[in-house]
């Protein structure tokens, strides 16, 4: 895009929505990705005639949907915990389905900052640079809660590999 | 990356991503923030893209004229909060297929000129007194809208229509009878035109 034009909002839901999908389902879950979702693309087409020309869109979408997903697992702290055991199926209530339930336990177990190191940097492609200024704190801090992350995954999911991770 | 091919690293599937599109624009819609609904339709003269405000049916464009060009237009000139939204074209969809069809000689749509603007405008306002199947020169367009010597600047008003089709800018043609210049080309003037006359 040359200087000074914006592009229609319907371009950045094409060519970043996927991703954006991808990485709430890291920070949230399945189920409560789609919601993560529509709050995050609502927020930013609210906000789009703002964004400077020369902005990074994804970027900024994933600091959009970093917030939104602090919401929501704010909202499900207030909820009061399931009663009984917890089933093996999906039932509505954020348990992501079984096939992807033993690497998202594995996700879900890790402390904040490096469940969103792990979605910024490994599933939007985000410089450890934008990512510390999303999560606060230094670019070291960043690139160190990414790599802890990664470290944790692969002991508590053995079927983990970092294949074509970005530099 | 790779952590597992099913969950972080593998495309959203397309039948999430595309209902999760759909809820945004009904969603953009009730909070008002729809500046800019567009969808295409197929005609006899090829893929059409509609575009409407909240106060109406803004632009009408011919796949010769590059969609994805028109929509970065509409961007820059209405505002960049554009998506694709059927629902808000429904009834230009329907009159347009009716019209192609035959059976409709009046849009009964609301319109929204402001991608025009002065004498432009002001041309466009009046196109719709052209009746179906009728023709006027630019002169006679020119009288009708109160400036006879203005000749030229209709022709440059109908060439610059942003609601070709709905604003009949094909009905107006030169002083000998031959079509004049078009959007879409000479030849989408003549089939227009025919295809009023045969109704």
């Amino acid at each position: 895009m040359s200087r000074g034009m914006k592009q229609p909002f319907e371009k950045v839901v094409e060519q970043h929505g996927g991703t954006v999908l991808r990485v709430c389902r890291v920070l949230l879950g399945v189920h409560d990705a789609q919601d993560a979702w529509s709050e995050t693309f609502l927020a930013a087409m609210r906000a789009y005639p703002d964004l400077p020309d020369d902005a990074n869109a994804e970027a900024w979408l994933v600091t959009i949907a970093h917030r939104k997903a602090i919401d929501v697992l704010r909202a499900r702290k207030r909820q009061p915990a399931p009663v009984g055991d917890v089933p093996d199926v999906p039932n509505g209530l954020g348990i992501p389905d079984a096939e992807d339930g033993d690497l998202w336990q594995a996700v879900k177990a890790l402390p904040d900052k490096q469940r969103q190191a792990v979605a910024y940097h490994y599933v939007a492609g985000l410089a450890y640079a934008e990512i510390a200024g999303i999560l606060g704190g230094s670019t070291d801090a960043a690139r160190r809660a990414a790599a802890d992350g990664i470290k944790n995954l692969r002991k508590n999911y053995p079927g983990a590999t970092t294949k074509g991770a970005p530099a | 990356m790779n952590i597992s091919p099913d969950y972080f690293a593998s495309p959203a599937d397309p039948g999430t991503l595309s209902k999760l599109r759909h809820r945004l624009g009904l969603a953009a819609e009730a909070e008002g923030l729809l500046d800019v609904a567009y969808t295409t339709i197929d005609s006899p003269l090829g893929t059409l893209l509609l575009a409407a405000t909240p106060k109406g049916l803004v632009r009408v464009a011919y796949a010769v004229e590059d969609h994805d060009r028109v929509l970065c237009t509409l961007s820059q000139r209405l505002s960049p909060r554009v998506l694709r939204a059927p629902r808000r074209l429904d009834a230009a969809a329907r009159e347009l297929d009716e019209y192609f069809s035959r059976q409709r000689r009046v849009f009964d749509l609301p319109l929204d000129l402001s991608l025009s603007k002065g004498f432009r405008q002001l041309v466009q306002r009046h196109l719709p007194e052209i009746g179906y199947g009728q023709t006027r020169t630019y002169r006679q367009v020119a009288e009708l809208v109160g400036n006879p010597r203005a000749v030229r600047a209709v022709g440059t008003a109908c060439a610059t229509n942003p609601l070709p089709v709905i604003v009949p800018c094909h009905r107006v043609l030169r002083a000998d009878g031959t079509p004049g210049g078009y959007v879409a080309g000479p030849g989408a003037k003549q089939a227009l035109l025919s295809l009023e006359a045969a109704a």
